[in-house]
């Protein structure tokens, strides 16, 4: 059967229905520029349920819940559910910890690097460089051998871990939901100021949190992959779907007047340009070594791929290590002991770069 | 089908990277490729359609896929 997701002109759909959907969730209400940023919301969530105490940035994003349940109702419906792990799952972890890392230095994994720039937010430029450089890094890796292994077929409840603690966390948020001025409901914590406050209603988050999942499961929609195969194969497949993102969100920006071209005084970002750039090559490279941007991560987890699902739990806490131990910037600048974190997630990435090989098997007969 | 590749179990873009490797360096015409996901089948279809060859049939079997590639005649 032909998945129509899957052509050229489907995943310049999907990258469109996204950007201008996250223009939209902006305009209803989130954080400026952030319509959709899965490392920011994976924080946000970090901070929902108190591993980290930063009060401005608390909040259980339903549009992360939802991509992960999207994922797994078209993985679902289209017979692609495989619960699958095994390949070197604490390797995923702290990968997925020194994405975080790397990502709150810029203010955002790479969804949010292309909707800065879709705003006008010239800092976009450094942080999208610095993607693009650790990238490549990766795919210097990989050209000479970098893998994780094999993952092993697993039995159907591995698969519906990660899932069920979503499907778990919404319901947390619907027995303790934010009250006006309060910041905690029962045992979920809210913020009442910052970004953290700031939120499209429920109902649509979680709607749009759900049809994103669905079309980016069936479409394999990747922002790291785009990069990532335009370096290494020349192929423009997935790119085409991040830059209809950009036009997309672009356009809906402009019309809905939240266009503005700058570097001061963006909306939730710093100007210190070295430091968004190298926060990036982190994010990047980890994603790089990782197989996936932090999108892509939930949506293979909600397919069943365990490996993915250490990833996105490894962002969490990446979140939480972050802002406890002020790691993360603010949009006065990067955190006091940000820099630090950023050399030693380098030197970690490039140990992993250069030391996970496994025996190729499988050529010539 | 004198070779294969087996990229089950690898996640992107082991798959593709293997495939062309393959493509690249073999003297075949022809050659089966094994992946276990739906991305890994139309990741590796469109990459090797990029360099002139043609998937001549895809076979289910079981978890894995076994597409036969064809050098498409110049």
């Amino acid at each position: 059967m032909k998945n129509v997701f899957a052509t050229r002109w489907g995943i310049i759909a999907v990258g469109a229905v996204i950007g201008a959907g996250a223009a939209l969730l902006q305009y209803l209400g989130n954080p400026g520029n952030m319509g959709i940023c899965v490392a920011c919301f994976e924080r946000d969530i970090a901070g929902a349920v108190g591993f980290h105490r930063a009060a401005v940035v608390q909040y259980m994003r339903p549009e992360i819940i939802g991509f992960v349940l999207g994922s797994l109702a078209a993985a679902l419906a289209f017979k692609e559910f495989r619960p699958r792990g095994g390949s070197a799952p604490i390797v995923r972890f702290f990968l997925g910890v020194f994405a975080m890392i790397g990502a709150l230095v810029f203010l955002g994994c790479p969804w949010r690097a292309m909707l800065r720039l879709a705003g006008g937010d010239g800092n976009a430029i450094l942080g999208l460089i610095g993607l693009i450089a650790g990238i490549w890094i990766g795919t210097r890796f990989l050209k000479k051998g970098y893998s994780l292994g094999r993952t092993q077929k697993l039995p159907p409840a591995s698969g519906w871990v990660l899932p069920a603690v979503f499907a778990a966390l919404f319901v947390l948020m619907l027995i303790y939901p934010r009250a006006e001025g309060a910041e905690k409901t029962g045992i979920l914590f809210y913020s009442v100021k910052g970004p953290g406050a700031m939120y499209a209603p429920l109902a649509i988050s979680v709607i749009a949190g759900l049809v994103i999942g669905v079309i980016a499961q069936r479409s394999r929609f990747c922002t790291m992959g785009a990069f990532r195969d335009l370096i290494l194969f020349r192929q423009v497949h997935l790119f085409s779907g991040v830059a209809a993102l950009v036009i997309a969100a672009w356009l809906v920006n402009l019309i809905l007047g939240q266009f503005q071209a700058g570097f001061a005084g963006q909306p939730v970002a710093h100007t210190q340009h070295v430091w968004n750039a190298m926060g990036m090559v982190l994010a990047g490279l980890a994603f790089a070594l990782a197989g996936g941007c932090p999108g892509r991560q939930l949506f293979l987890s909600g397919e069943g791929d365990g490996d993915a699902a250490i990833f996105v739990l490894g962002m969490i806490v990446g979140a939480a290590v972050s802002h406890n131990f002020g790691l993360a910037s603010s949009p006065a600048g990067v955190g006091p002991h940000g820099i630090a974190a950023v050399v030693i997630g380098l030197a970690v990435c490039l140990v992993i770069g250069f030391t996970m090989k496994q025996p190729q098997t499988g050529g010539a007969r | 089908m004198s070779q294969t590749v087996d990229a089950r179990g690898l996640s992107c873009p082991q798959p593709v990277l293997m495939a062309l490797d393959a493509i690249k360096k073999s003297q075949e015409t022809e050659m089966e490729v094994f992946v276990d996901t739906e991305a890994s089948r139309e990741n590796v279809s469109r990459a090797v359609e990029s360099q002139g060859w043609k998937v001549e049939s895809i076979a289910i079997e079981g978890e894995t896929f076994r597409l036969e590639i064809r050098k498409a005649a110049k």
